[in-house]
């Protein structure tokens, strides 16, 4: 039996389907979780999706933060079960405080919709596990505010404790910086997405959901949605996941092309 | 009439912290020069939330506005906020008072 993990669906989501389809190519059994239900259905991973939720009025995601459904969410990260948020979601468990740091309006002010790479960072967290080797991955953003923004001190401890697990790339492979071609919205760093201290907790701005067969245009997400697949059924079955403790330093350094 | 038959008028002005980039504030400083003005620097966007709160006194209506205003009108990470406060609300524009 395939392991089940669960899709939070926001009045406003709009990515719940691809979410699904991502989930199963990735082997695992989509379960769809209501907002205003605090009963998660006994799933062992959770993927909170993309879209607009609640509007995103007053800012992206914060109206979604005190919905019923998130103070489960918030139950489940704190037990150690693997939370992944992609572009609203990761707005979602950012303005939640699950995930470091805060998405700002796009430098170039407009919504962004395209192609960007991605260098994935510590290739043995529960989100990354399943990538393989340290490659650019190639996937869509289409989001308005992801300019990745935390103050300098966050920043370094966050590189420090192996929270960075991925960044823009530019087309000659170094890591975007925020004025470079290949970040999109300003991001400080060239972060794309991180994950929280315990690092059973990660949000991205791309769409690896949009990009896990070649009939999409790209499979390079599978890699990360299988991770989740497979984390969620590692914490099912011995209620723990490897790699939940941040990787140290040497670890990126080793990673370096 | 209940004992919260008073309310009191606020508002909440939210701004993005100094040393963020607002790049709505670049926007509107790149468009003055279309409008033939110059001179103008510094300029910084945010929102101004205006609310009517129903309390026994001013000082608990305050209280439940600095509490939405931190918890879910500002993000500490990245705006900070005022509170202004507008003096006593006609009861006629209080909704849920019972009246």
């Amino acid at each position: 039996m395939s392991v089940r993990v669960g899709i939070v669906l926001f009045p406003g989501s709009n990515r719940d389907i691809d979410a699904v389809n991502a989930l199963r190519v990735g082997g695992a059994e989509p379960e769809i979780l209501w907002h205003e239900s605090v009963d998660l259905a006994g799933v062992a991973g959770i993927l909170i999706p993309g879209g607009f939720a609640y509007g995103d009025y007053l800012r992206a995601g914060v109206i979604a933060r005190f919905s019923p459904v998130m103070r489960a969410v918030a139950d489940f990260a704190e037990r150690g079960g693997p939370v992944l948020g992609i572009c609203n979601g990761f707005q979602v468990l950012a303005e939640a405080r699950l995930v470091p740091g805060a998405l700002l309006r796009n430098r170039g002010l407009r919504f962004v919709c395209r192609q960007v790479t991605l260098l994935p960072e510590h290739l043995d967290s529960p989100f990354t596990r399943e990538i393989g080797e340290r490659r650019p991955l190639r996937m869509p953003i289409a989001h308005g505010e992801g300019c990745y923004y935390a103050d300098e001190a966050t920043l370094d401890e966050l590189e420090r404790d192996g929270g960075v697990l991925w960044r823009y790339a530019n087309p000659d492979g170094s890591v975007a910086g925020p004025d470079d071609p290949g970040n999109p919205n300003g991001s400080l760093r060239g972060i794309a997405g991180v994950r929280n201290a315990a690092g059973n907790v990660a949000g991205l701005m791309p769409h690896p959901e949009t990009a896990v067969e070649a009939i999409l245009g790209s499979d390079d997400g599978l890699g990360i949605i299988r991770s989740l697949v497979v984390s969620a059924a590692e914490w099912q079955q011995t209620g723990q996941i490897t790699g939940t403790r941040p990787a140290p330093q040497a670890a990126i350094a080793g990673g370096a092309a | 009439m209940s004992e919260l038959a008073r309310a009191y008028r606020f508002a909440v002005n939210v701004t993005p912290k100094p040393g963020i980039l607002d790049p709505q504030g670049k926007a509107v400083e790149r468009s003055l020069p279309h409008l033939g003005i110059a001179g103008v620097s510094g300029v910084r966007v945010g929102r101004r939330v205006e609310m009517s709160v129903a309390a026994t006194d001013e000082a608990a209506a305050r209280e439940i506005v600095d509490r939405l205003a931190g918890d879910l009108l500002s993000n500490p990470l990245m705006e900070r906020f005022e509170v202004e406060a507008l003096g006593e609300a006609e009861a006629s524009a209080v909704t849920g008072l019972g009246g």
